[in-house]
C-alpha cells in the first residue's frame, strides 16, 4: 500500500494543462466572434462599395428606373418595386394557406399518421433548391398557367395591373413560385407555435362548450399569435432575398411597368444578373442595390424578433 | 334557505343533444374543410415538382451523362459529371471552414457565457446573419476574395465558392450546437468538474460527445441547404466546362462548375440538350438534398432513443 495521504494530495495542474485549458476558452470566443466579424465585414463591403452610387445617385437612386450601363445612368426604382410587391403579394397568398394547413395538422382533424405525413412533405418541399423550383417554374408552371393568365389579360386589361398581354415570365409567375418557396417557412413555423399552446387552454375551451372552431379563433389562435407573425415576417425577408427562382422567371426587365403580367425585376434578381459582368460604376450601382436590400431583409428580420418579444401572451 | 330543483326547472334545460344544422356547427365544418384545402395545396407543389423531377430526370440518368463532361451549346452528347464533383467539392470546402467555427461558437454560447451580454450579442448576430440573402453572402465573397485576388492570385474559385456557402452555413452549426449543447444535464459537467477534469476535458469528453447527435443533425441540415445553394456560386465559383483536378490546388484555386449553376445556366439557355441535362442535373442534386434530409431526420430518431 502507498502512502494513504497520497491519495488525497492537492495536486495543482501542470502549465501545460493550464495553457491547453486557457486557449481552447479563447478559441472559442475567437470562434464566436467570426460571427460578429463576418456580419460587420458584409454591411462594410456593401456599404464601401456602394458609396460611389450613393454619392452620384443619392435618393434619387431609390426612386428613379433607368438602369443604362452604356449612359451610366442607374436607378433602381423599378427592382425595388419589384422586390416589394412580389414578396408582399406572396405573403398575403401564403399567409391564409400556411396557417390554415399548420392548423389542419394540428388540431386533431385527421387521425396522427396522416398528420405526420403532410408535415413531413411540407418539410421536404422547403428542402428543395430554389434553382429547381426555378426549372420547374420556367418548363411546367408557366406554360400550364399562360392560358389562365391570358384570360386575365382579356377579362381586366382595363386595370392598369393587368394591363399588357401575358408573354411568358413575368411578375405573377414569380409570385406564385415565391408562394410555394414560403408556404412551408410560414406552415412549419405556425406548427411549431400551435403545438406549442398548452392543453389546458384548448380542454379549458371544450369545457365550456364551444366548436372547434370557437376554440380556434377564440382562444388557440391569439394564443399563439406572437410566434405565428414571427414566423411570417421571417418568411417575408425570405422572399425578400429570394434569388434563382425568381432570377429564372420574373422576366429581368429594368423598365418600371404596374402590369403584374408584365415582366419585372428585383433587386437579387438583378445582382444574380449583372453583377458577374458588371465593372465601373456598375459594380458600384448594383452595391447599393444590394445594401437597400440588406437594410430592408434586417428591418424585416429584427422586426420580427421584436414583435416575438412584444406580443407574446403569457398564460 | 336551500332551494330544490322543481320539475319545472327540468323540463326547461336547453336541449344538449348536437344540432349539426345548427350555424355555429356549419361554420365550424365549413372552416374545417377549408383549412383541409389548404392543406392540400401545400402539399400539390411538392408531389407536382418531386413527380417532374423523378419523371423528366431519372429517364434521362444513364452512367455516361454522371461520368462525361458538358458538352459545347448545340451538340447532344455528353454529361455533367464535372458538376457532381465540384459540388461535393465546393460542399465540403463550406463544411470544413463552417463546422468547426460552429461549433466553437455553440461551445463558447452554451458552455463558457451562456447570458453574458458577449454572447447576448452573438446570438443576435446569428439570428441576424441567418436571415442574410444568400445572393449577398455572394457579393461578399466576391467584393472580399474574388476581386482582391487575396487567395494566392486566383479570382474565381472552388475555395471562395466554398467560403460564401460557409457564411450560410455558420448560423445552423453555430444554432444546433448551441441548443443541443443547453439539453446535456447540468450534472454530467458537474459531475466531471467535480472529479477534476478541466474545462476543456469537460466539453471534449463528456458534453460534446453527449451533444453529438443534434449536432450532427444540424451540420447534415446544414451540408443540404448548402449543396443546393445557387446564388452564393454565380459569381464565385463561377462555372467550368472542364474537369477539376480536385486534388492539386491547381483545381480547388480555379473556377468549378457545380449542379446548382450548371442547372441555372443551362435551363435558360435555348438549347434543348442542354435543357434535358438541367433537368437531369436537378435530379441528382434534389436526390442528394433529399437523402441528406431524410438522414438528418434519422439521425434525431437516434437522438430521441
Amino acid at each position: 500500500m502507498s502512502d494513504p495521504d497520497s491519495r488525497y494530495l492537492l495536486r495543482s495542474r501542470t502549465p501545460a494543462e493550464k495553457l491547453v485549458d486557457i486557449s481552447f476558452r479563447y478559441i472559442a470566443i475567437a470562434m464566436a466572434s467570426v460571427v460578429a466579424i463576418v456580419l460587420f465585414s458584409i454591411l462594410l463591403v456593401v456599404f464601401l462599395g456602394s458609396l460611389d452610387s450613393m454619392a452620384r445617385y443619392g435618393w434619387q437612386f431609390l426612386v428613379t428606373s433607368d438602369w443604362n450601363p452604356v449612359d451610366d445612368q442607374y436607378g433602381a426604382g423599378a427592382a425595388i418595386y419589384g422586390t416589394l410587391i412580389t414578396s408582399l403579394l406572396a405573403l398575403i397568398i401564403a399567409v391564409p394557406m400556411g396557417v390554415g394547413a399548420a392548423i389542419f395538422i394540428t388540431e386533431n382533424i385527421i387521425p396522427r399518421q396522416i398528420r405526420n405525413v403532410i408535415g413531413l412533405m411540407v418539410e421536404l418541399l422547403a428542402a428543395i433548391p430554389s434553382v429547381v423550383l426555378g426549372v420547374w417554374a420556367i418548363f411546367v408552371m408557366e406554360p400550364f398557367i399562360r392560358p389562365g393568365l391570358e384570360l386575365l389579360y382579356e377579362l381586366f386589361y382595363w386595370f392598369p395591373l393587368f394591363s399588357t398581354p401575358p408573354m411568358g415570365p413575368g411578375t405573377i409567375p414569380a409570385v406564385l413560385i415565391l408562394v410555394v418557396m414560403i408556404l412551408p417557412i410560414i406552415t412549419a413555423i405556425s406548427r411549431d407555435c400551435l403545438n406549442q399552446v398548452p392543453t389546458e387552454l384548448r380542454q379549458a375551451a371544450y369545457g365550456v362548450g364551444t366548436t372547434r372552431w370557437g376554440a380556434i379563433i377564440n382562444v388557440i389562435l391569439p394564443a399563439a399569435i406572437s410566434g405565428i407573425i414571427g414566423g411570417v415576417m421571417l418568411a417575408l425577408g425570405r422572399a425578400m432575398g429570394e434569388t434563382m427562382a425568381v432570377t429564372m422567371i420574373i422576366g429581368n426587365s429594368n423598365n418600371f411597368n404596374v402590369s403584374l403580367l408584365a415582366p419585372g425585376n428585383t433587386i437579387a434578381a438583378m445582382l444574380a444578373n449583372q453583377f458577374g459582368e458588371a465593372d465601373g460604376s456598375q459594380v458600384s450601382s448594383l452595391m447599393y442595390a444590394a445594401f437597400v436590400l440588406i437594410v430592408l431583409t434586417l428591418c424585416v428580420n429584427i422586426f420580427a424578433r421584436w414583435i416575438v418579444k412584444r406580443l407574446s401572451l403569457k398564460y | 334557505m336551500t332551494q330544490t330543483l322543481t320539475q319545472n326547472q327540468f323540463e326547461s334545460a336547453p336541449d344538449l343533444s348536437y344540432k349539426p344544422f345548427h350555424a355555429r356547427n356549419i361554420r365550424s365544418r365549413a372552416l374545417t374543410f377549408l383549412v383541409a384545402f389548404f392543406a392540400f395545396i401545400a402539399v400539390i407543389p411538392l408531389i407536382l415538382v418531386l413527380g417532374y423531377i423523378l419523371v423528366q430526370g431519372s429517364s434521362k440518368i444513364s452512367l455516361a451523362l454522371l461520368t462525361q463532361l458538358p458538352p459545347p451549346p448545340g451538340l447532344e452528347e455528353g454529361g455533367i459529371g464535372n458538376a457532381i464533383i465540384g459540388t461535393l467539392v465546393v460542399t465540403a470546402v463550406a463544411a470544413l471552414i463552417a463546422v468547426p467555427v460552429g461549433v466553437g461558437g455553440g461551445v463558447f454560447l452554451a458552455e463558457y457565457s451562456r447570458s453574458g451580454w458577449f454572447a447576448q450579442f452573438i446570438r443576435f448576430g446569428t439570428n441576424v446573419l441567418a436571415g442574410v440573402p444568400s445572393i449577398i453572402a455572394g457579393v461578399f465573397i466576391y467584393g472580399t476574395i474574388v476581386t482582391s485576388r487575396i487567395l494566392f492570385g486566383s479570382a474565381y474559385s472552388a475555395v471562395a465558392g466554398g467560403m460564401a456557402l460557409a457564411v450560410l452555413m455558420l448560423p445552423t452549426v453555430i444554432k444546433t450546437t448551441d441548443e443541443g449543447l443547453k439539453l446535456v444535464p447540468e450534472d454530467l459537467r458537474r459531475a466531471a468538474l467535480g472529479v477534476g477534469a478541466s474545462r476543456f476535458v469537460t466539453v471534449l469528453r463528456i458534453t460534446l460527445p453527449a451533444a453529438l447527435t443534434p449536432i450532427a443533425t444540424g451540420v447534415v441540415l446544414g451540408i443540404a441547404r448548402a449543396a443546393g445553394e445557387t446564388a452564393p456560386l454565380i459569381f464565385t465559383a463561377l462555372f467550368s466546362q472542364f474537369w477539376s483536378d480536385v486534388l492539386t490546388p491547381d483545381g480547388i484555386f480555379n473556377s468549378i462548375a457545380t449542379l446548382s449553376v450548371l442547372i441555372y445556366n443551362f435551363a435558360i439557355e435555348p438549347y434543348e440538350f442542354h435543357n434535358e441535362l438541367a433537368w437531369a442535373a436537378s435530379f441528382v442534386l434534389v436526390v442528394l438534398i433529399l437523402a441528406l434530409n431524410l438522414f438528418s431526420r434519422w439521425l434525431a430518431g437516434v437522438a430521441a432513443k
